[in-house]
């Protein structure tokens, strides 16, 4: 390209008022020169900011450089002495339907992870979106979420995200781009677009791989890869190897008694993860009476939230895991596979346990391998299935759910391959960030050199965007039409709350333009595709109204069939993995559970958030047992380079109890170069280590640099050293407790005998009176998976600042709600245990009586109210709090600067100030507005109709809130239960949120882990 | 105990009241000696420092400090406490002792209410920087308001605010009224017109009639009885701000009485802190006898004792407790993170006190100058124990945390050391350090005593 210099056109007033007038909407602009759209203000925006300068030095000359300095002066200058734009307020001429001001409305939309799609109801507040449940009518929701969705609407609000086209870096048009695109495509009919590539995610939105299948046609010779960094390929090709056809899997854990968790996090992170953990809490839930219990066996090379849920959790690398999985095939006699005489003694006793286990419960077990395994361990979980009985049963088979190339297709590896080759002429990424993500062993920067036009749309500048020609903001799933399935094939709309806030086009509308000679809108295009999809019978408009309204199609899911199983490849398989055994330590990579593959790593909440089990925050660290920090004298925080398959990388080591001795485990989605103010420059690129598509990579070697890291976390994460107090005090003090099933049917009421105090309603004090309501909340220990998603949704409810690593660091992180993560027993195979923390609205709370202006008190609804108005901010509440749920502003960590991110705030919850302490709620902005609603309809509020943002948004249920004086509410029934208990109750500040004991359903044959859980029963 | 120094005279043989009047008052007079303004210019440019992080402090938030989430207090309480107790010394050997005619008192007790008042002015600072918002914090204060919103009265930070302003009030007076008759001696002294006028007007006319000193007489003794209880309550009342929440190592009934054994030690620690060397510069060793040094010495030796017994009984009651919460508190401070600033505070404040017992030790200024400074710095170290070692680690082990001082959290404990030390100065420059008057009617012959 040359850049020709032109003579600045003088800037006028006149041009920009011009522009003002035609401009509607919520546009912001920076300066007056960037409305009036001066070539000279694009150009100096370029040269200003690195980020957007264009890669190619064109020799700015001196002369020229102070000549643009000088432009750029008096450009400053003119923005600052002109009147502002007037702009009149003016109410509505025709009030649109349905908008009050003050009530929000929802609507039913989908986001998208991977390619799979979930079902959510947005918020919508005056038109902004502020929040997202889930759908409860969707099949992968059931009204649940993951953290990713809930911290969806602050990313589409980034004020990071890429806001205009930019052609070599500088800023250019929409329609310039597809002049410049259709011409550069048409260019290669000639040879049936042989020399034109597609790359994208795993897509399964049948509108868009019908517009992408359009382009195919159009250019037969086109091909279409798609590359997911944490995509699912083990468990495609396993399948695909397994019964000789693409098939997808699914599960129904309400119909399993047994599950084998093979390396998988089936119950937090994955497709259908959310409906997987509500359907195996729902057969973890013991009542007095309903004994039945099903029961989780876990061998994983890296703890995970699935693990830490087990009632037998096996740490292995992965070498050990495929032959425990080989042993286990060959016992269930699922696989013609070696005895497991290579297995040590505990694992093949481990190995008969579990087939017995299995075995006793044909049809109604369940062999899972993760996402993340290999792909011959998905065809020994296959074969074991089948031979148990299960398919059918708790394991369903259909048509794949993603869209299928057919013979266009092709994967990452043959893109790279193509491109070195110099084959490729014009590569279209949507969404895809493959300089960032692409595999170590492909040399993707030199791959992409021999491509001349290389065109990105994604919603950042990012590391792919920097190095393309044509880059084309990616519009939110909030902003624009689309569709997708869910992990069952349902088909799933996705409907935009509002107009995409930086001019940014979907996937869908950027192909499609390239095809057709008209442009059509994302509606237009997706109702022309679910025209085809109407049922017979049926008019369009009423089909089309209803799935909107519902928000996916019931009923859409992909039929359940029964391939054959190829017993063959199952030996193959077996043959492959017992040989596969390599011995040595593994670097075994994995999606991050807060930021995935990095694709949110602008993202403040979900950077924040604590990971589930390390409770790091802001980075990762290469996790390594206690035994290897031993054995190689490493210490959390210790720098050390790891070597592996030639490469190497320098990281911080963490020291995770319960993480397999021979494995050490990245995550991946960090050191991102061009993530945004956020998110750049935090943590390493496992990226860098990982070989194509590998989940793990043999030969790694740990050397210590010496150096040290400051990590952030937000609780001490040896609480299970040896001779370290915090994990006795733990356990001392009877905080969370754990009884089996024998336990309990012995003793129902166990857990509230294993702490002795005086009765906590002795108080000097004269109780309250609750003439009305008393709010009340209880925790289901057992049913707390530690997913966060209460963390991420409490946050993004309450407008809970962000505020930032260092602060992190010094421990004043402000979530709400937290879940504080106990270790119990040995250090190598510890018992975890979640436990969410929020304000206990204790009857008798020890902040009220302290706080000398009278900013935290009682409300005669029992809730313990704070007064942020009145706070001066002694901090004196939070000292005397037993719980530490208080948070204190310590700066200003609200922003309130930034305009866009002005939008993005709950309206009903007030954003706090410096120097004021805040805490849980219980989200009395919800329980007003019910009373409100239940005012006008002159009627009490209904149990249920109260939910609190943790509640409604925890997938497994583990929540329950409601009127206390109301004794068949949902959370009195469970505070009738025997396994009730109040954290700290000897203190006798009664508090209102208790906790119902985690009961657990061990094999006596394992003889449970390898130390006593907490003790039921009598003690002391 | 048979101790030749306890019999010996409070003034050195061979003073008259003209030779006494002369030698306070020439330090007001005389010509500014070098030092000082070495001494001075140093403390100024920590009061420099002080108000720079102060100002840093207004603009960017209490977030500059260490404190987190556990440990809501650290520097700012801490400082405010060992100020406060500090303070304690001047109501003790002022009120206490004259009403016990403890005549020995006589020299210092100038010294030591000036050095209260200014104590408490630094500590002052603390409660109103130590909020968050602290343009607010008169919000503490039971003022009319259209909203009728009135503090919470529960709240010790509440008792507080009256603790600290009575004192400080009673203080105040105390010392002004006592140093009325002085004054008028000053302006009586002066020769420049200008110091006639501003001690003249200070003195309110006081021309040293009958009546004058017997409504001075009167005064004095009822301010005396009124700063009495203060010395108990003040401290009793900062005590509570601990002893009232139920935190383990605060939730304690022993914290009154221990609190305030603490604050006359640490009183009397800074009171011989400052008048050894000070006795030394200005050479009134003729006032400031060794007896004094040794009085002072032993009764910093007994409340040092009470406080050594404090921590006793605090021990002894987390295990005759049997409460789990308590016991592991006490293993915390022992051995937990904070184990050094524990082992550091038994070894100056209950150990190096222990010396005093050594006549060698009592009867050298130098050496009870050490252990004083021992116990300033131990006194310093009981309430960092007491706020950051309980706070860091309380109920829940999740939320453990620790903390340490920033830049910030230092700069501003030294700025009011170097306000403290400036004011010390301005006041020994300007004022009589010692009670003239008071000084001539303890000397031998003087009417109605009987040597």
């Amino acid at each position: 390209m040359t850049t020709t210099p032109k003579r600045p056109e003088p800037l006028t007033l006149e041009r920009v008022r011009a522009r003002l007038r035609d401009h509607r909407g919520p546009a912001f602009w920076r300066g007056l020169e960037e409305l009036a759209g001066t070539p000279e203000f694009e150009e100096m925006l370029t040269r200003e900011f690195p980020a957007q300068a264009s890669v190619w030095p064109d020799g700015v000359s001196r002369r020229g450089f102070l000549g643009l300095m000088g432009a750029s002066l008096a450009f400053g200058g003119l923005t600052a002495c002109t009147r502002q734009p007037l702009e009149r307020i003016v109410p509505y001429v025709d009030q649109p339907e349905s908008i009050v001001p003050g009530k929000p409305l929802r609507f039913a939309t989908a986001m998208t992870l991977g390619g799979y799609a979930t079902g959510l109801l947005a918020e919508s507040h005056m038109g902004r979106p502020t929040k997202v449940e889930g759908n409860p009518e969707h099949p992968a929701s059931l009204g649940a979420t993951d953290l990713f969705a809930q911290a969806s609407v602050l990313s589409m609000y980034d004020p990071d995200r890429s806001q205009t086209v930019t052609h070599l870096g500088r800023i250019s048009t929409w329609p310039a781009f597809l002049a410049d695109t259709r011409k550069a495509l048409t260019a290669l009919d000639a040879l049936g677009g042989a020399r034109i590539r597609l790359l994208s995610g795993t897509v399964t939105s049948p509108s868009l791989a019908a517009t992408i299948r359009r382009l195919l046609e159009r250019y037969p010779r086109a091909r279409w890869h798609q590359h997911e960094p944490a995509g699912r390929g083990g468990a495609v090709d396993g399948a695909a190897a397994a019964f000789g056809e693409a098939v997808e899997c699914r599960y129904d854990l309400s119909r399993a008694e047994v599950v084998l968790s093979l390396d998988s996090d089936l119950l937090t992170s994955g497709p259908g993860s959310l409906r997987y953990a509500r359907d195996f809490m729902s057969r973890r839930r013991v009542r007095p009476g309903s004994g039945s219990m099903s029961r989780l066996y876990a061998a994983e090379t890296t703890p995970t939230a699935t693990g830490s849920l087990a009632d037998h959790r096996l740490p292995l690398s992965g070498g050990q895991l495929m032959l425990l999985a080989t042993a286990l095939a060959a016992e269930l006699g699922a696989a013609d596979a070696a005895p497991a005489n290579r297995l040590g003694e505990r694992q093949a006793a481990w190995v008969r346990t579990v087939a017995e286990d299995l075995r006793l419960h044909p049809g109604s077990s369940l062999v899972v391998a993760g996402d993340c395994a290999p792909q011959d361990l998905h065809v020994l979980a296959h074969a074991m299935n089948d031979r148990l009985g299960n398919a059918g049963s708790t394991v369903m088979y259909s048509d794949p759910v993603p869209a299928d190339a057919g013979d266009q297709g092709g994967t990452f590896a043959e893109l790279v391959e193509a491109m070195a080759a110099g084959e490729v002429d014009v590569l279209i990424s949507l969404g895809s960030n493959p300089v960032y993500d692409a595999p170590a062993d492909a040399d993707i920067m030199a791959a992409l050199y021999k491509v001349s036009r290389r065109i990105h749309l994604g919603p950042y500048v990012d590391e792919t965007a920097e190095f393309s020609q044509w880059h084309v903001p990616e519009a939110h799933y909030l902003e624009t039409w689309g569709d997708g399935r869910a992990f069952d094939g349902t088909l799933t709309l996705q409907q935009p709350l509002i107009e995409p806030l930086y001019g940014g086009k979907s996937a869908l509308e950027l192909v499609a333009a390239l095809i057709d000679d008209e442009e059509r809108s994302g509606l237009d295009l997706l109702r022309a595709e679910w025209q085809a999809r109407t049922p017979e019978g049926e008019e369009f408009e009423g089909f089309w109204r209803r799935s909107l309204h519902d928000g996916f199609v019931p009923g859409s899911e992909l039929p359940a069939r029964r391939p054959r199983l190829d017993q063959d490849a199952v030996d193959r398989a077996a043959a492959e993995l017992s040989a596969g055994e390599s011995g040595g330590l593994e670097l075994v990579f994995r999606p991050d559970p807060t930021v995935w593959d990095g694709r949110f790593a602008n993202n403040g909440w979900l950077q924040e958030c604590p990971k589930p089990l390390t409770k790091l925050t802001w980075e990762n660290a290469a996790l390594i047992s206690p035994a290897l920090a031993q054995q190689q004298g490493l210490e959390t925080g210790d720098v050390v380079e790891l070597v592996a398959g030639g490469r190497n990388l320098e990281a911080p080591v963490w020291v995770l109890p319960g993480q397999p001795d021979g494995s050490v485990t990245l995550h991946l989605g960090y050191g991102r170069a061009t993530a945004g103010r956020v998110g750049s420059g935090l943590g390493v690129n496992a990226n860098l280590l990982r070989p194509a598509t590998a989940w793990r990579i043999g030969g790694l070697e740990l050397r210590p640099t010496g150096a040290r890291q400051i990590l952030a976390s937000t609780q001490l994460h040896h609480n299970v050293m040896p001779d370290n107090p915090e994990g006795e005090e733990a356990e001392r003090r009877h905080l969370v407790r754990v009884g089996t099933i024998e336990e309990f049917k012995r003793e129902p009421d166990f857990a509230q005998h294993v702490a002795h105090g005086p009765d906590p309603e002795l108080s000097m004090f004269p109780g309250h009176d609750y003439p009305g309501y008393a709010w009340g909340l209880a925790v289901d220990l057992g049913a707390c998976t530690g997913c966060n998603a209460c963390v991420v949704a409490c946050q993004a409810e309450n407008n809970i600042p962000v505020v930032g690593k260092e602060q992190v660091a010094v421990g004043r992180e402000m979530h709400w709600i937290r879940i504080d993560r106990y270790y119990h027993g040995d250090l190598d195979e510890p018992a975890v245990h979640h436990q969410p923390v929020m304000c206990m609205h204790c009857e008798q709370a020890p902040c009220e009586v302290v706080c000398p202006v009278g900013a935290t008190v009682h409300s005669d609804e029992g809730l313990n109210d704070m007064v942020y108005n009145r706070c001066v901010g002694t901090r004196y509440c939070s000292n005397n709090c037993p719980y530490k749920v208080r948070r204190f502003n310590f700066l200003k960590y609200a922003d309130t600067e930034t305009p866009v991110l002005k939008l993005l705030r709950n309206p009903d919850v007030t954003v706090r100030t410096r120097g004021v302490m805040e805490k849980c709620t219980y989200c009395v902005q919800r329980i007003n507005q019910a009373r409100i609603e239940a005012n006008v309809g002159d009627r009490k509020i209904r149990d249920g109709e109260i939910q609190t943002a943790c509640q409604q948004v925890c997938p497994t249920r583990a929540i329950a809130f409601g009127d206390l004086n109301d004794a068949d509410s949902e959370v009195s029934r469970w505070k009738q239960q025997p396994t009730n208990y109040a954290l700290l109750d000897e203190l006798g500040t009664r508090p209102r949120t208790s906790y119902l004991a985690k009961i657990t359903n061990p094999n006596s044959e394992l003889g449970g882990p390898p130390d006593d859980r907490e003790p039921g029963g009598h003690h002391g | 105990m048979s101790d030749p120094l306890g019999k010996a005279p409070i003034v050195a043989p061979g003073h008259t009241a003209g030779s006494v009047t002369d030698k306070i008052s020439s330090i007001v007079f005389e010509r500014t000696p070098r030092w000082w303004w070495a001494a001075f210019g140093a403390s100024f440019l920590l009061v420099m420092m002080l108000l720079h992080s102060l100002t840093k402090l207004l603009f960017t938030g209490v977030g500059i400090w260490g404190i987190n989430i556990p440990v809501g207090w650290g520097f700012a309480i801490i400082n405010l406490v060992w100020w406060i107790g500090i303070g304690h010394a001047g109501t003790l050997i002022s009120a206490i002792l004259l009403l016990l005619r403890q005549e020995w008192r006589t020299s210092i007790n100038r010294f030591a209410e000036a050095m209260t008042l200014f104590a408490v002015a630094c500590a002052g600072i603390f409660p109103l920087i130590h909020v968050g918002r602290p343009w607010l914090a008169y919000w503490l204060l039971p003022y009319p308001n259209t909203m009728e919103l009135w503090p919470q009265f529960r709240s010790p930070l509440i008792w507080d605010v009256f603790a600290i302003s009575t004192y400080a009030t009673v203080s105040a007076l105390f010392w002004y009224v006592g140093l009325i008759p002085d004054l008028a001696t000053l302006r009586d002294r002066s020769v420049q017109r200008w110091k006639k006028m501003l001690f003249g007007a200070f003195a309110m006319g006081w021309r040293g009639s009958a009546v004058h000193w017997h409504n001075y007489e009167v005064a004095y003794l009822m301010l005396a009885a009124l700063a009495t209880p203060l010395v108990v309550s003040v401290h009793s009342v900062i005590s509570f701000d601990f002893a009232v929440g139920q935190l383990p190592g605060w939730h304690a009934t022993i914290f009154p009485p221990y609190f305030v054994a603490g604050a006359i030690f640490a009183g009397f620690a800074m009171v011989l802190t400052l008048s050894i060397p000070l006795r030394r510069l200005f050479r009134l060793e003729d006032f400031i006898t060794l007896r004094h040094i040794q009085n002072m010495a032993k009764v910093m030796l007994a409340t040092g004792l009470i406080v050594a017994y404090g921590y006793m009984t605090e021990i002894f009651m987390a295990f005759y407790s049997g409460n789990q919460f308590e016991e592991f508190m006490i293993l915390n401070r022992i051995a937990g993170p904070y184990r050094l600033y524990w082992w550091a505070l038994i070894l100056t404040n209950v150990l190096a006190p222990q010396a005093i017992w050594l006549r060698k030790v009592r009867t050298s200024p130098a050496l009870i100058f050490l252990v004083a400074m021992f116990v300033n710095v131990g006194m310093w170290l009981e309430r960092y124990v007491i706020v950051v070692t309980s706070l860091s680690r309380d109920f829940l082990p999740s939320s453990w945390g620790t903390y340490s001082g920033t830049y910030w959290d230092w700069s501003l404990f030294i700025g009011t050391i170097g306000l403290f030390l400036a004011l010390i100065f301005l006041f020994i420059r300007f004022l009589p350090m010692i009670s003239i008057f008071e000084m001539r009617t303890i000397l031998p012959g003087a009417k109605g005593n009987p040597e």
